[in-house]
């Protein structure tokens, strides 16, 4: 098994395809079973060296997915966590879709969750095979036949790993549907295995997509435009051309690309050209100027849920009212865009962290004029996306085809982009404004509520614009709507606003803003009612809540919650859904001066099943770093000729080691199907901070990010 | 011609001088454990050993530092290494991994020079090197756990 190359190995056991039939979300709402890859050969590799390789078919980008998906066959093998191994799936839809999409890709926090059950079979289909292999080999009933760590054995005395049997197995007639462990029996999922990853990203040896050189490769870095929407009206690149080690300068429909013997010689190059801009159709408008023409977008809002009686605002006793503000976000993974093509004899093969493989494959076959068949994505680790490399209109494949393309001769190149490329480069998540409006009656009670969102699309114009209902793009305004709250007659609203800046969704998409409009809104309310911030959501919390009151009540309870200030400290609290996981924090902040300092955060997180404690605690830790960088620092602006403000991580200020909180993670017992952790530690943090800060200062925050304070 | 001893090894290389020792490194030697992160010392993933201290590679042109000796994660040896990547393992610090061996070229330096450093040393040591995982709980975690194991 071991002596076949990957290619072939998938080739010859093609044959073995199962028509499993999974209950997906998706699937039930297309009305159709899903074009299902259940092969258990697809997905596991056994060693003659008893490895057991798990293929995996989500972009390792930190989230842990080769450890989680790895979890979840070696359960069903039964095999040792020491014996597990991972490694990415090529770019191929007919075997490695995401089942929660219909197309392969990751996102929304969905590799586990789609995952769970098709990984789960794989394993167990491979196991029954490898047993009767084994039952044959022994001439033994295979149901006498136990697995235990990675070991066959019979009580006749015969024991063996499962790489004496891997040739064999891999002969025989995959089940059609294996039986699975009743979570009961779960020995790995739940328990504490390690990643996969951790040794090889501690030493230097992972390998990344700016670590592939190939044989005559070109560095190439592109010149792209000053404002958004501008193209290049004339160039003059002798100066560039003039720089040792540049080979060549070319225009793509990104840009001007200059090409170079190595990575220093093209940025040097870059700086050399002389370009003149056409900024004619260009975005000129300063972000403050959007922001303005977004409160007049809103008169025009369009409801995308309403509740109760209209008449109920105006029939209250009081009326609450209040807008906040969202910045442009940059994703800023430590690792920027890059990507390497090598393009021979009418193949392309292509290496890099590739996180749509069924939008950028076609997106490269097309632009280069190749059958898909001759183009190969081999998809690497990436040093962080947070939704960057998941695009939508796949504009880093099309660049790098380009780039191959406008070489005008076979030959590898690797793109990169520098940290002032993706700064300034936009896919941002959209600037957004909402207004918030709350009726209260003599009792204090809210009986009306209203949340008016303006922002960009993120669907629209794109290849997921399919995903849109009737124009409108949940991704706007995901959050404000579905409240677990009983706030009375409601009406939820999107405006859409447009311009010639790309915008992209950043971990946990719409839940960035309208958690923070929600949770922040309501503690204003709550507290203007004269209720506890926790004890006031719970009472509002409707019969179907039950879940969000779980890790409420948790968080509260491992808090040591007692109300909004003690002993010279404020907490703030908040609880959001997002990606069908629940999580509630309460931060502990004090007065750092202009800015609040955040020294605790308890967490309370209900993913279902929690496959891999730990990795479920690593993302809670990580997501609420990522949430309180940018909720203390980050905003990309555009000045009055709208040109980005920020240009590097001097300007787009990240947070740092001693202004990370201590985490405190409690992850809820649940038999529910697991869902994802990615994304959903981050919505609730920046809420809670503005809530504490609200509760130490008595300041509102109506604006992120707090440096705005400064200011 | 430029003359650094890199990992241990000898070498001239003919080079720019303007070129950031990371460009050479990578673009040259194929030392690739060195990342590219910022280009302007605001991450620390480009963080070298230069003569024995931390060093951000990305702006340290080789014509500065001609006859120098420099040490990356790959040529890395000793002790303090040996315990920061075996606690970094232990506590599955990395996420997606790309600053990571910033991170523990700073963590072993900070442990060089001080072997059981509290809260306020690291984050002045590690204060430079950025992760946008925010993996900072583990690594602090981490670096108490390494300065435990060297303590024997």
């Amino acid at each position: 098994m071991t002596l076949l190359s990957r290619r072939r190995f998938l080739a010859t056991t093609a044959g073995f395809t199962l028509a499993l039939v999974l209950p997906t979300p998706f699937a039930r709402a297309q009305g159709a079973p899903p074009d299902l890859p259940a092969t258990p050969n697809a997905f596991i590799r056994v060693g003659a060296d008893d490895t057991v390789t798990v293929i995996i078919k989500h972009l390792e980008m930190g989230q842990g997915p080769y450890t989680g998906l790895a979890t979840l066959v070696a359960e069903e093998m039964d095999a040792d966590w020491s014996q597990m191994r991972a490694e990415a799936a090529p770019a191929d839809d007919t075997l490695y879709k995401n089942l929660a999409f219909g197309a392969q890709g990751t996102g929304g926090s969905t590799a586990i969750a789609n995952s769970y059950i098709q990984m789960r079979k794989a394993g167990a289909a491979a196991r029954a095979m490898l047993v009767e292999a084994a039952a044959e080999e022994w001439g033994v009933p295979a149901s006498e036949i136990t697995v235990r760590a990675g070991r066959l054995s019979h009580p006749g005395g015969r024991e063996a790993g499962f790489g004496a049997f891997a040739a064999a197995a891999a002969e025989r007639a995959v089940p059609q549907d294996p039986p699975l462990k009743d979570p009961s029996q779960f020995v790995l999922i739940g328990g504490q295995g390690k990643r996969l990853d951790s040794a090889a990203k501690s030493d230097g040896t992972a390998e990344f997509t700016l670590d592939i050189y190939r044989e005559g490769m070109l560095t190439v870095v592109v010149a792209h435009p000053p404002a958004f929407g501008a193209t290049v009206a004339s160039y003059d690149d002798a100066g560039a051309l003039k720089v040792k080690g540049v080979e060549m300068v070319r225009q793509i429909p990104e840009g001007i690309a200059v090409y170079a013997r190595n990575t220093f010689a093209a940025i040097k190059g870059r700086d050399a050209l002389e370009i003149r801009w056409d900024e004619s159709r260009a975005e000129r408008r300063s972000s403050s100027a959007m922001l303005e023409d977004m409160a007049r977008a809103l008169a025009e809002a369009r409801v995308v849920e309403e509740s109760g009686d209209r008449g109920a605002l105006g029939g209250a006793a009081e009326v609450l009212e209040a807008d906040y503000r969202f910045p442009y976000l940059a994703h800023a993974p430590m690792e920027p865009l890059d990507a390497v093509i090598e393009v021979k004899e009418g193949r392309a093969e292509l290496w890099y962290g590739c996180q749509f493989p069924s939008i950028d494959r076609p997106t490269v076959a097309e632009t280069l004029g190749l059958p898909m068949d001759a183009v190969r994505i081999n998809v690497l680790l990436a040093g962080g996306s947070f939704g960057r490399r998941a695009q939508g209109n796949g504009h880093l494949a099309a660049e790098i085809a380009h780039i191959a393309q406008a070489a005008g001769r076979d030959g590898a190149f690797k793109l990169l982009w520098t940290r002032e490329d993706d700064l300034k480069g936009g896919y941002y998540r959209p600037m957004t404004l909402h207004r918030l409006r709350a009726g209260l009656d003599s009792d204090g009670r809210i009986v009306g509520w209203e949340n008016a969102v303006a922002n960009q699309s993120i669907m629209a114009g794109t290849a997921l614009e399919a995903f849109m209902q009737d124009g409108l793009d949940p991704s706007s305004y995901e959050g404000s709507n579905d409240l677990p709250y009983d706030v009375g007659a409601r009406r939820i609203s999107w405006a859409r606003v447009e311009s010639p800046v790309p915008v992209l969704w950043w971990r946990s998409v719409g839940h960035t803003h309208t958690a923070f409009a929600v949770e922040v809104f309501l503690d204003e309310v709550l507290e203007r009612a004269g209720k506890d911030p926790v004890q006031g959501r719970l009472e509002l919390m409707t019969p179907e809540a039950g879940r969000y009151r779980g890790v409420l009540e948790k968080v509260a309870e491992i808090a040591g919650w007692q109300g909004r200030t003690r002993a010279g400290r404020a907490y703030g609290v908040a609880v959001a859904k997002s990606f069908g996981t629940y999580v509630a924090q309460i931060v502990e902040v004090e007065n750092g001066g202009a800015l609040p300092k955040v020294t605790q955060v308890w967490c309370a997180v209900d993913c279902g099943v929690a496959v891999n404690p730990d990795v479920i605690r690593a993302q809670m830790e990580g997501g609420i770093g990522y949430a309180l960088s940018a909720a203390l620092y980050s905003a990309i602006t555009l000045d009055g000729e709208g040109r980005v403000q920020q240009s590097n991580f001097d300007d787009y200020r990240l947070l740092r080691i001693h202004e990370m909180p201590q985490v405190h993670v409690a992850i809820l017992p649940s038999t529910e199907p697991p869902t994802g952790v990615g994304e959903p530690g981050v919505p609730p943090l920046a809420p809670a901070v503005a809530n504490a800060w609200r509760a130490l200062t008595g300041q509102p925050v109506r604006q992120l990010p707090f440096a705005q304070l400064l200011s | 011609m430029i003359h650094l001893t890199v990992n241990g090894r000898e070498m001239s290389l003919d080079v720019d001088p303007d070129t950031p020792l990371l460009w050479v490194l990578r673009d040259e030697l194929r030392l690739t454990g060195t990342k590219f992160g910022c280009g302007v010392a605001q991450c620390g993933a480009c963080t070298v050993m230069l003569d024995g201290m931390p060093r951000r590679s990305c702006v340290t042109p080789v014509g500065m530092i001609d006859n120098a000796s420099v040490t990356t994660i790959e040529g890395m040896e000793g002790p303090e290494i040996s315990a920061v990547q075996a606690a970094w393992a232990a506590s599955d610090v990395p996420q997606c991994g790309w600053c990571q061996s910033g991170q523990v070229m700073s963590a072993t330096a900070l442990l060089r020079q001080i072997p059981k450093p509290t809260d306020e040393e690291i984050d002045h040591a590690m204060g430079g090197n950025l992760c946008r995982c925010a993996t900072y709980v583990r690594i602090r975690q981490a670096i108490h756990d390494a300065a435990r194991t060297l303590e024997g």
